[in-house]
């Protein structure tokens, strides 16, 4: 069984990649001044010929990027969400999108669980942004286990991919003995008939935490972990949408443009299903202690049960 | 420059010259003003600087070429298919829906491309992170980007210097196509990117300017560029708009449109003209 750590998935990925390092040479990580709070200074640490600071400049690293990997190279391309799918944006699309670099954007501090810092650096749309762009495959671990696999199965993958990590510490749930991570595949954490709640990143340790109040209450929810938004698994979806009729999604991002959107999209087109979206309702965060700003905002446990009660009553 | 490398460079770039305008006259849309600033620089980089094989384009030791003001890509596929990289007919078939050539490069379509580029100031990173592989792989390869300097006025110019020049990397060399005027009109009144030599100076580059039009003065340029140890390069090649077709000289409408039949006629007799003055020499 998995021991119950608590860590940020920034952390893991910081490690996974110093891990990954001697087996492929052609990884390059690549970070704007903000090695220490991204985590990539434990590559930079092992590997420093391999480490590249561009320096405050989000936009001229993609194109850095870019161009070492038509060299061979696999680069890591690292910053806060915000700068690096956000202001970045039209960099990733056209110097890696669409000539289908081999480019892996990492943004960490996604979400308005960065807390104090407050709006500016509260990511709440690189989901859209990056499943907007053709090619790009877009990733978003729940917890260490995941994040570890994730980075290997983005180092395996040719082409560009996001990479969409949190600053604040989460247990991890999923067994490290047994853990598969499959792109594109989601993972049902818990089966059950009467709803299916479909959670991403650091929102699934809470709606597992949701799923077991529900339990108190005689409502037997299903939950699926939904890592890759980009191919999505639709397969997963239809058959939790046909075997429990209501779903409901959560993600810490805008409700607009991010997973919930991604599910009701499928389920539109093969199998109208009732489904109800939390996140972020369309709006700015503020500066607040992460946990805080998550219950706030409805991105908690109870909030989760809440909304799913009554759901099901309608 | 010797003579007789001199004529060849020259018929090269008047054929350059005639492949854009063609070009773009089929397309009915595209920009050659750029392209025909530039013939000098595309003709001496394919027929004398690179080391390139149009037989294997993807070569990993090869030069690389960045065309960052991509827009201009009518000269450079001109070029290419001079150098033998696809059949010139493909010039014919410019921007047209399932063709090779877009109205702006693609590496993925397009043999002889190194860089997907159209957004100006884009280029320049990628062929920092092209000369920054080859540092890191200890490969002699070198690169350069091909620069307008309207395209000086993004901002991304100058983070992907600074980086060049903070890296050292003297395996890449830009071209800055200094013909003065952009869509608007002059550059000196719609963006303002001069003093041009002082900036790349201060951003640690090694700077030359020259005439961009004279083979004698880019070939010492680009010499002289490979000498430079621990700096990048920034040739600085002043140019005209236009050249080589008398009525786009110097004119700024020219940076974007097609040319009528008309004056399509005119341009290609002009050119026609030029060539066979030149291999009767």
């Amino acid at each position: 069984m998995a021991e119950m750590m608590k860590k940020a998935t920034r952390e893991s990925y910081g490690m996974a990649l110093s891990q990954l390092g001697e087996e492929f040479p052609q990884i390059v990580v690549l970070d704007a001044d903000l090695a220490e709070a991204t985590k990539t200074g434990i590559f930079k640490k092992k590997y420093p010929k391999r480490f590249v600071d561009c320096g405050i400049a989000e936009g001229n690293m993609m194109g850095v990027a870019a161009g070492l990997a038509t060299c061979g190279k696999i680069p890591f391309a690292t910053s806060f969400a915000m700068f690096a799918t956000g202001r970045a944006f039209e960099q990733v699309r056209n110097s890696i999108c669409y000539p289908h670099l081999n480019v892996k954007v990492v943004g960490t501090h996604a979400g308005i669980s960065v807390g104090e810092d407050g709006a500016t650096h509260q990511c709440l749309e690189d989901i859209a942004l990056m499943r907007s762009l053709p090619g790009m495959t877009v990733i978003s671990p729940s917890d260490h286990y995941e994040t570890v696999a994730a980075v290997r199965a983005a180092v395996e993958h040719e082409g560009p991919v996001y990479l969409r990590l949190s600053r604040l510490a989460v247990e991890s749930f999923n067994n490290s003995d047994d853990y598969r991570f499959e792109l594109g595949r989601g993972v049902t954490l818990r089966d059950g008939k009467d709803v299916t709640i479909i959670a991403t990143g650091l929102m699934v340790s809470r709606a597992l935490e949701a799923v077991k109040l529900l339990e108190q209450k005689g409502i037997d929810a299903r939950l699926v972990n939904i890592h890759t938004i980009k191919p999505i698994d639709r397969e997963l979806i239809l058959k939790a949408a046909g075997e429990t009729g209501k779903l409901i999604t959560v993600e810490e991002h805008n409700v607009i443009g991010g997973l919930g959107d991604a599910v009701a999209a499928v389920l539109s087109e093969e199998l109208p299903t009732p489904l109800r979206k939390i996140g972020v309702n369309d709006q700015f965060g503020h500066s607040g202690p992460a946990a805080a700003l998550l219950e706030q905002f409805g991105l908690c446990a109870s909030n989760i049960a809440e909304v799913t009660e009554e759901f099901l009553k309608k | 420059m010797k003579t007789e490398l001199k004529r060849k460079l020259e018929i090269a770039a008047c054929k350059i010259r005639m492949g854009a305008v063609e070009g773009v006259y089929r397309a009915k849309s595209g920009h050659p003003g750029g392209s025909l600033s530039a013939a000098e620089l595309f003709a001496y980089l394919y027929f004398k600087e690179l080391r390139v094989d149009p037989n294997h384009p993807k070569e990993p030791g090869r030069d690389r070429f960045v065309l960052s003001k991509g827009h201009t890509c009518p000269g450079l596929y001109a070029a290419l298919a001079l150098k033998g990289y696809f059949p010139e007919t493909e010039l014919k078939k410019l921007r047209q829906i399932g063709a090779m050539l877009q109205g702006h490069p693609d590496m993925k379509g397009t043999p002889g491309v190194d860089m997907s580029t159209g957004s100006l100031g884009q280029g320049v990173s990628a062929a920092c992170g092209m000369a920054l592989a080859g540092k890191m792989d200890g490969k002699d390869y070198r690169v350069y980007a091909l620069l307008g300097d309207g395209e000086l006025e993004e901002g991304q110019v100058w983070e992907a210097s600074m980086f060049a020049g903070h890296h050292e990397l003297d395996n890449l060399c830009l071209v800055i196509d200094i013909n003065g005027l952009q869509i608007d009109g002059p550059t000196a009144e719609v963006g303002g990117p001069e003093p041009v030599d002082e900036k790349f100076r201060a951003f640690g580059f090694d700077v030359q300017v020259i005439d961009g039009h004279s083979f004698d003065e880019i070939e010492k340029a680009f010499e002289h560029a490979k000498t430079v140890k621990g700096k990048p390069s920034a040739i600085l090649a002043k140019t005209i708009k236009g050249r080589g077709v008398s009525y786009m000289e110097n004119v700024a409408g020219w940076h974007g449109k097609a040319p009528s039949d008309e004056e399509y006629e005119i341009a290609m007799r002009e050119l026609k003209q030029t060539l066979a003055g030149l291999e009767a020499e």
